[in-house]
């Protein structure tokens, strides 16, 4: 080592909870390694951990949910452009994750790209998904949708970071708030993305990132009470069912996703609506004069 | 008393009104059109059938103003209707007679003496009925003329214009001088809810009319349409009820124009026994403002009692 | 014995004139003494060879007896499902297919009386009901998606839906043929078939309707009807075969129906229970509220997953609003479902009955019960429209569905406190909101976590309008364009 060269500072990789960086509660980690050796210690998460997560992602809903769509598709925008500007840090991730480089070039593009079409949908999808429903009494009847709640999120153990990016933008675009499970295998880009998330004027707790493994976490996050659905991303047919079954604890809406998440067709406005409710009001209308009124 | 901002043409002595206080008009409960029309449908999903169709038949015969109010009336038409009146249908045993004739005030000693012994009221229109439109001095004029020429009821009419302009203290006020004016008389409140658009408009004119006094309230004239319709009516007994939950005071209920059948008297007195009940299910407290109905009831009962169905050609017509 | 106050004056609701009985005539309906299961466009035999009876709650006595559907039935009905999906039905023009849905709609509008009187026998809704409400709606249900069978591609923007195959559709009780209208009317439009199981207290609208779908000509085994308890219902759940479970009925069903998909390819949709809040405002028009609260609550003797049985008052209106209530409580007629007067019928089942009972005991150690001192008839299953006041967000009345016309009283001061109460429970099927202003029922609307809310009105249902619930309410909508999605493959 000569005097000119310098030790590059090594980032340790937490998760994201609540709109802030903590270890672990369990102070556990697993070993992450590259080609070189090790590249990070990794927070292994446990049940207190996605406890915590659900938690902050319930209390960061009403807020969330209540935002106008306009601004929600602001934030979703900085995200896109935050990223756009740590594209650099994103790409050697991926890189020492074992990406060749036009593949990594590729996926960064892709996800940012992904969470502007997602930014772009916020104030859109609930024209294309709502319905006045032209009812026979004489009542005003509409159907809009709305944010399920808390949405847990088993990201794609492939792609990580685009993966993780096609699935929580669709969530929290119509006001739900996400507690994601990142990829085990290929965890660093997912913690970055909290820090771009961190950093995109998105209220602490609707995003939270934890890792570790879903053979420990999918019970605690598909039998959570407070957890309104979950999108499973993986192909664990095991782990499928088991979180089906745990799901019927509090009827939790389960989507099963199976994507190829580096395609362009990967993205659209339904996985928005995965994640929500259709609501239905009725008003009576007020009826005088000669001719009725109706829809 | 209030300081009355309504009171621009007529400014009377504070004794009006003595035992009763502008309502306070904001404690009006709001109605909502859709959910009366649902509840009024209820109502006429009632089956009347068999022994409780003619009972509440010959309580609707009992409940009626037979009336006539038009400008061709003279004394023989006043005349033979109040035979009619006290003479429904004399082949069928154990009718009553109508609770009143109904007529204008200068027609009320004609029928005051063809009524006589009869037990049945004469009630008269006053007021510069139909329309209003005449100072509160001759109103009172007009209801003194007929109490004097021997009227024991008076049927008002409201100021439609002064209600719709919200001097709710002039249109108050005015009800309260006619009552004083009718002495023992008793006096029906016509709101002409046709011309108020909207239930919101009948609830408020309810309230002012039963605060000033009003013993009965009343749908319409007849001359205007829409007259008495199911909903108009639910509105206002349900006024009524409140009224009487507030104060214990009973007013009385009187639909008048377009009730010309017997079903359709039916659905009213149900209307009536489900939301005011017993006490109201007599003529001192529920009237219907009509001239054809009596004859429509008269052939369901005649059918109810010989089993084959009736031409208008067996009744008289007065 | 009642901690309830008389407020005076009283009006006196009882009148000497009264209604006299006037039952809708049952001559002209037909029912078999015998049903076997429809599989196939056939009435076969269950396998078994057993029969239960359904009886009428009314009168306790039995109408017919009907074939208990084993597993191998099932399979059997499975297969029928199969063989006329992959070789006729998926093969039919879409036009054609709801040109077969239209007709049976118009049928069923022939047939509405016949239909009402049975519903209201099996069942013990009151005709007035099952003739204005039930059966009509049932029509209107095929004939609203009969339209949709050639439009589908219209109604998912960038997609080209595909039907799913067979749906295998589990009803309840307390609208038995408006449910199975609910059902089968989106899965024929969509290009599915069917294999539906009416409850076991109510079986006879559905095996009707299978006569109905006969005569309208459907190819055979499109529709299958096949009747029996909870074990037929399990069957059909777990049968390899079935593509799609449609399930209408209680959260613990629901959830068990869940966990015994986990782990297939099969789409569900549950409408389950609910415990919904009616929210009355001082400045809501308190006599239209008033009817809501009553139809919120006594509709169909409160057998209605959504229906209105935690009443919030607000405190400035609460003892004029309970005095309205109770008055119009004295004028419900409850008695012989065949009456065309009658309010509130039978009970749909003794163990219906015992449930409700169970709850009104744990009740009267809890808030304070009113019931108008209506008559009810000796034999039959009957139950007094009932009023728990003084109650609490803690109580079990009010925190568990009864599914019986008991209805919960609470009062509220605030806006958010409401809000935060309605929404204070795992269900989210539906609501009511009651205030004049505007601004103040798009807050509510917004904010309360229920697929359906109902402002200024209550218990109101249309073809075109979507159904369903949030949270442990069920997942999935029925009715309108949005219930199309449950039996398609978007």
């Amino acid at each position: 080592m000569t005097a000119m060269e310098r030790e590059e500072i090594l980032k340790t990789y937490k998760i994201y909870i609540g709109g802030a960086f903590p270890r672990t509660e369990s102070g556990r980690y697993y070993p992450l390694t590259g080609r070189k050796g090790l590249l990070a210690n990794i927070c292994l998460c446990s049940k207190k951990d996605v406890r915590n997560a659900v938690t902050a992602a319930r209390s960061a809903f009403a807020g969330w949910s209540s935002r106008a769509a306009f601004n929600r598709s602001q934030v979703l925008y900085r995200i896109a452009e935050m990223l756009e500007g740590r594209k650099a840090q994103f790409i050697s991730e991926l890189l020492v994750m074992g990406a060749n480089k036009k593949d990594a070039e590729r996926e960064l593009a892709l996800a940012i790209d992904r969470l502007v079409y997602y930014a772009g949908w916020c104030d859109k999808y609930q024209q294309v998904f709502s319905s006045v429903n032209p009812v026979s009494s004489s009542h005003y009847n509409f159907s809009v949708p709305e944010p399920t709640g808390v949405v847990a999120v088993l990201a794609p153990e492939t792609s990580s970071l685009v993966g993780l990016v096609s699935v929580i933008a669709p969530v929290i675009a119509s006001g739900n708030t996400c507690v994601a499970l990142a990829s085990e295998g290929k965890p660093l880009c997912a913690i970055s993305f909290a820090e771009v998330i961190h950093s995109s004027d998105v209220p602490a707790g609707v995003v939270n990132i934890l890792t570790g493994r879903s053979a420990e976490l999918l019970p605690h996050l598909s039998g959570h009470m407070d957890v309104n659905a979950l999108v499973y991303c993986r192909s664990d047919a095991a782990e499928i069912k088991a979180v089906q079954e745990n799901a019927a604890l509090n009827v939790k809406r389960i989507v099963i996703r199976r994507e190829s998440w580096m395609k362009e067709s990967a993205q659209n406005p339904y996985f928005i609506l995965d994640t929500t409710e259709i609501k239905t009001t009725w008003h009576p209308v007020e009826q005088t004069g000669a001719a009725k009124a109706g829809y | 008393m209030h300081v009355l901002p309504g009171f621009k043409y007529f400014c009377g002595s504070m004794s009006i009104a003595a035992n009763s206080a502008f309502p306070d008009l904001s404690l009006v409960p709001r109605i909502d059109q859709a959910g009366v029309e649902e509840r009024v449908a209820r109502f006429c999903a009632r089956s009347i059938k068999k022994e409780a169709k003619v009972q509440g038949l010959k309580m609707a015969l009992s409940m009626i103003d037979l009336t006539t109010l038009e400008g061709k009336d003279t004394e023989g038409k006043v005349r033979q209707l109040c035979y009619k009146a006290a003479h429904l249908h004399d082949q069928l045993a154990g009718l009553p007679a109508v609770a009143a004739v109904c007529v204008y005030p200068t027609m009320v000693r004609t029928a005051r003496k063809a009524l006589e012994g009869t037990g049945i009221k004469v009630a008269s229109v006053a007021t510069g009925f139909p329309s209003g439109q005449t100072t509160t001095a001759i109103k009172i004029s007009d209801t003194a003329f007929a109490v004097a020429e021997g009227a024991d009821e008076v049927d008002m009419v409201i100021s439609r214009g002064e209600f719709l302009q919200g001097n709710y203290h002039f249109v108050f006020d005015e009800i309260a001088r006619v009552k004083e004016a009718c002495g023992s008389a008793r006096l029906k409140v016509i709101l002409e809810t046709g011309e108020l658009s909207t239930l919101d408009q009948v609830r408020k004119a309810s309230q002012i009319a039963m605060h000033a006094g009003a013993d009965f309230i009343k749908t319409s004239t007849g001359k205007i349409q829409p007259a008495a319709t199911m909903p108009v009516t639910l509105v206002m007994l349900e006024a009524i009820r409140d009224f009487f939950y507030e104060t214990g005071k009973m007013v009385g209920m009187k639909p008048a124009g377009g009730i010309s059948t017997a079903k359709q008297a039916l659905h009213y007195l149900v209307m009536v026994r489900e939301t005011l009940g017993q006490r109201w299910l007599t003529n001192e407290w529920f009237r219907f403002g009509a001239s054809s109905l009596a004859n429509d009831v008269l052939m369901q009962l005649q059918k109810e009692a010989s089993g084959v169905y009736q031409s208008a050609d067996y009744f008289s017509k007065d | 014995m009642s901690k309830i106050k008389e407020i005076e004056p009283k009006l006196e609701l009882q009148t000497e004139w009264r209604y006299a009985p006037s039952p809708e005539s049952a001559s002209h309906i037909t029912l078999k003494k015998r049903y076997d299961l429809f599989i196939d466009g056939k009435w076969v035999r269950p396998s078994s060879g057993k029969y239960f009876d359904t009886i009428n709650p009314a009168t306790e006595q039995k109408i017919a007896s009907v074939a208990e559907a084993d597993e191998k039935d099932v399979d059997k009905a499975v297969k029928a499902a199969r063989k006329a999906y992959e070789k006729v039905w998926s093969r039919l023009p879409a036009k054609e297919k709801g040109k077969y849905i239209y007709r049976i709609a118009r049928l069923l509008q022939e047939r509405a009386r016949e239909f009402a009187v049975i519903e209201s026998m099996d069942g013990g809704k009151p005709i007035r009901e099952s003739r204005d409400i039930d059966i009509p709606l049932a029509a209107n249900h095929f004939f609203y998606y009969a339209g949709w069978a050639d439009k589908l591609e219209y109604a998912f923007p960038g997609k080209k839906p595909r039907s799913l195959g067979v749906a295998g559709q589990i009803i309840p009780w307390n609208f038995p043929l408006l449910m199975a209208a609910w059902k089968i009317a989106p899965a024929l439009a969509t290009g599915n078939t069917v294999v539906l199981k009416p409850a076991e207290t109510t079986p006879l609208t559905a095996l009707k309707l299978a006569e109905l779908i006969a005569d309208s000509g459907l190819p055979d085994g499109v529709v299958n009807i096949i009747t029996g308890h909870g074990r037929t219902g399990a069957a059909i759940v777990n049968h390899p075969g079935v593509d799609k479970i449609a399930f209408t009925g209680s959260t613990e069903v629901g959830k068990l129906i869940q966990r015994a998909v986990a782990g297939t390819k099969k789409k569900v949709t549950l409408e389950l229970g609910g415990k919904a809040a009616n929210i009355i405002f001082d400045d809501a028009p308190l006599d239209q509220a008033v009817e809501g609260i009553v139809n919120g609550i006594f509709f169909n003797q409160g057998h209605v997953c959504c229906a209105g049985s935690r009443l919030f008052v607000q405190e400035s209106v609460a003892d004029k609003v309970i005095r309205k209530l109770k008055d119009r409580m004295e004028s419900l007629i409850v008695g012989d479902p065949l009456d065309k007067n009658t309010d509130i019928g039978a009970i749909n089942s003794k163990g219906q009955l015992d449930t409700i009972n169970r709850f009104i005991g744990i009740g009267k150690g809890e808030g304070d019960i009113y019931q108008p001192a209506c008559s009810v008839p000796e034999k039959g299953y009957w139950c007094r429209p009932t009023l728990f006041l003084n109650t609490s967000q803690s109580h079990r009345i009010v925190q568990e569905e009864i599914f019986g016309p008991v209805l919960a009283v609470q009062t509220f001061r605030t806006v958010e406190e409401v809000i935060e109460k309605a929404n204070n429970i795992p269900y989210g099927l539906s609501a009511g909101v009651w205030t004049d202003k505007g601004s103040k029922i798009f807050n509510l609307t917004m904010k309360l976590r229920a697929g359906v809310v109902w402002a200024n009105t209550y218990n109101k249902f249309d073809p075109s309008s979507p159904f369903g619930g949030y949270k442990e309410s069920g997942f999935g909508r029925e009715g309108g364009l949005h219930g199309l999605a449950a039996y398609l493959d978007i």
